[in-house]
């Protein structure tokens, strides 16, 4: 990035013109992409299984014209979201209560292990046993999925904290209250963070996962609906409002992380 | 006694004048090679108002004597107290200004200076003028809302003791507090340690390498030996106050102390230094 000495303008430029030629390419590389599956689509591959990105963006036209995309798209986002938060929330509070004494960590620590290990995806039966096929049992499952992830982290963060400052605070006479808004919690804070990031696409699996066996809206419905009626163009087009929806997520995420770490 | 200045508190029964005390204190550390020594039936008294300095070869235990006094160490056998009573967890009676830095990276100047004050429920309005004047005093004005890591190591060393100062505690621990720093600027922070110590009468404990220093600013200098620790050598220096920090190396007697404490310092195997 740093070429010696320009001066602050020519520098400025430089970095645009190069953040202007990547995304040249980036537009070059989806073009090519699209381009070559349209093309082999047909004469090269058999439409019926891989479909072609003219059919895939006239089912998403089509969708977006009903409503459904919004629709489902809405209901996956609610999931999501609530899941999110309540899993965060609870992941966060649990890693405090637990990371602020080490006989308790090292008590529960097999046990979350063992826990952690099962596949979340594999949790949905039950939760759609127990919850029916509404919301519940997505909002649930996204739950866990960030839980785990989000508890781990912090708890790895709240380890991480420095003895020394910890102390410092407490010869000052700070009880344990202060001693976490000052510097157990900032200083777990960007592994809180890594826990959110890496969270938020699980959190979105398990609500997508769970809609695929059992539910009558959502992504993944809309997934296993067009399915099952063999409309490949229609798995596809769910599948790329998935990606638009996760990468949008993520990209929020990065920039409330850039805003919180400024003193960095 | 001799500690002039009109401010300082009277000394009342000898037990009451005692700020710390340590009664036949053990210390040792556990590790995986084994048994750390640090400290055995290691006695000392520090009185109130007194101002006493550490020296001793590095890892000879001072950090440890500090840390006891702290409560951030338990002693392996015997006691330490503090104020008329042992020392049970952390002390939050003394104010310590430790060796490695303990500012909060994600908190500025102004409220890293701040926190203890916070703690103590006192309202923003007047937190803040008193921070202020705080960071005036050791030359910090103007750096209000810098970061930690936008200082260079002193001006966070110095930031360190505003923090420290600002909630007055009665007893003081520094360890090292002016090592890092160039001999003008420690010269400078020796004095005014010097007036805030003769205005508010505080005990300091001071631990440092600097024999020079140690005299020019303690009441008493003790040395320590080798692990496992005890006092060498407990010197208490003549020379008369107020002192004048630049000028305290030409009063007469300081070369004796000199001369005695170094060499109990140096057959403990210090490096020498001139
Ligand atoms: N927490 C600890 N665990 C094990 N050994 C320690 C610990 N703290 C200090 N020590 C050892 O005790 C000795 C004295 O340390 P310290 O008090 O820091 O010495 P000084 O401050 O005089 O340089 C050192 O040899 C050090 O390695
Ligand atoms: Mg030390």
């Amino acid at each position: 990035m740093s070429d010696g000495p320009t001066t602050p303008p020519s520098a400025f430029a430089g970095k645009l013109r190069r953040l202007d030629a990547v995304w040249f390419y980036r537009a070059l590389f989806l073009v090519a992409f699209l381009g070559t599956w349209q093309l082999a689509s047909g004469p090269l591959l058999d439409p019926f299984w891989v479909s072609s990105p003219s059919a895939i963006g006239a089912t998403l036209v089509k969708w977006t014209r009903s409503g459904a995309l919004q629709y489902h798209l809405l209901v996956t986002f609610k999931e999501t979201a609530t899941g999110f938060v309540f899993g965060a929330a609870f992941g966060i509070l649990a890693a405090f209560v637990i990371g602020s004494s080490d006989i308790l960590r090292r008590t529960v620590d097999p046990f979350l292990t063992a826990v952690y290990g099962v596949p979340k995806v594999a949790l949905a039966p039950l939760f759609i046993m127990w919850f029916g096929i509404g919301l519940a049992p997505k909002i649930v499952l996204a739950a866990v999925s960030v839980f785990f992830l989000v508890l781990f982290s912090t708890i790895g963060g709240i380890a991480q904290a420095d003895r020394k400052m910890v102390d410092a605070l407490r010869i000052m006479g700070a009880g344990r209250f202060t001693v976490h808004r000052r510097v157990t919690f900032p200083s777990a804070l960007p592994w809180v963070f890594s826990g959110l990031k890496l969270g938020l696409p699980y959190g979105f699996v398990g609500a997508v996962a769970a809609e695929m066996m059992a539910s009558n809206a959502g992504i993944g419905f809309l997934t296993q609906n067009a399915a099952g009626q063999l409309d490949t163009a229609g798995v596809f087009a769910a599948l790329f409002a998935l990606m638009v929806v996760t990468a949008a997520l993520n990209e929020g995420l990065g920039r409330l992380e850039h805003r919180i770490f400024r003193w960095r | 006694m001799e500690n002039p200045g009109s401010t300082r508190r009277d000394f009342g029964p000898a037990r009451a004048a005692l700020d710390i005390e340590f009664r036949k204190v053990g210390k040792v550390f556990a590790s995986r090679k084994g048994q750390f020594e640090v400290l055995r039936d290691f006695d000392l008294e520090v009185r109130k108002g007194e101002f006493l300095a550490i020296v001793g070869p590095s890892g000879s235990g001072k950090s440890t004597v500090l840390n006891l006094m702290a409560g951030l160490d338990t002693p392996t056998s015997g006691t330490v107290a503090c104020h008329g009573h042992p020392i049970t967890g952390v002390n939050s009676e003394i104010g310590y200004l430790t060796q490695h830095d303990s500012l909060m990276p994600w908190l500025t100047v102004e409220d890293n200076v701040a926190v203890p004050l916070e703690i103590r429920g006192i309202p923003k309005a007047e937190r803040r003028e008193r921070v202020r004047r705080m960071l005036a005093d050791v030359g910090l004005g103007g750096f209000e809302h810098h970061h930690p890591n936008q200082l260079s190591g002193g001006m966070r060393k110095r930031a360190m003791l505003a923090r420290t100062l600002i909630y007055d505690p009665p007893t003081l621990l520094m360890d090292e507090p002016f090592g890092p720093l160039d001999a003008q600027l420690k010269v400078v922070l020796q004095a005014d340690l010097m007036r805030l110590w003769n205005a508010t009468g505080k005990t300091v404990v001071f631990v440092t390498h600097d024999i020079v220093e140690a005299i020019t600013l303690a009441d008493r200098v003790i040395v320590l030996s080798h692990r496992p620790s005890r006092i060498k050598l407990d010197e208490a220096i003549a020379i008369g106050r107020p002192r004048e920090v630049h000028e305290a190396r030409f009063a007469p007697g300081f070369e004796d102390h000199y001369r005695r404490l170094w060499s109990a310092i140096e057959i403990g195997g210090a490096e020498k230094t001139p």
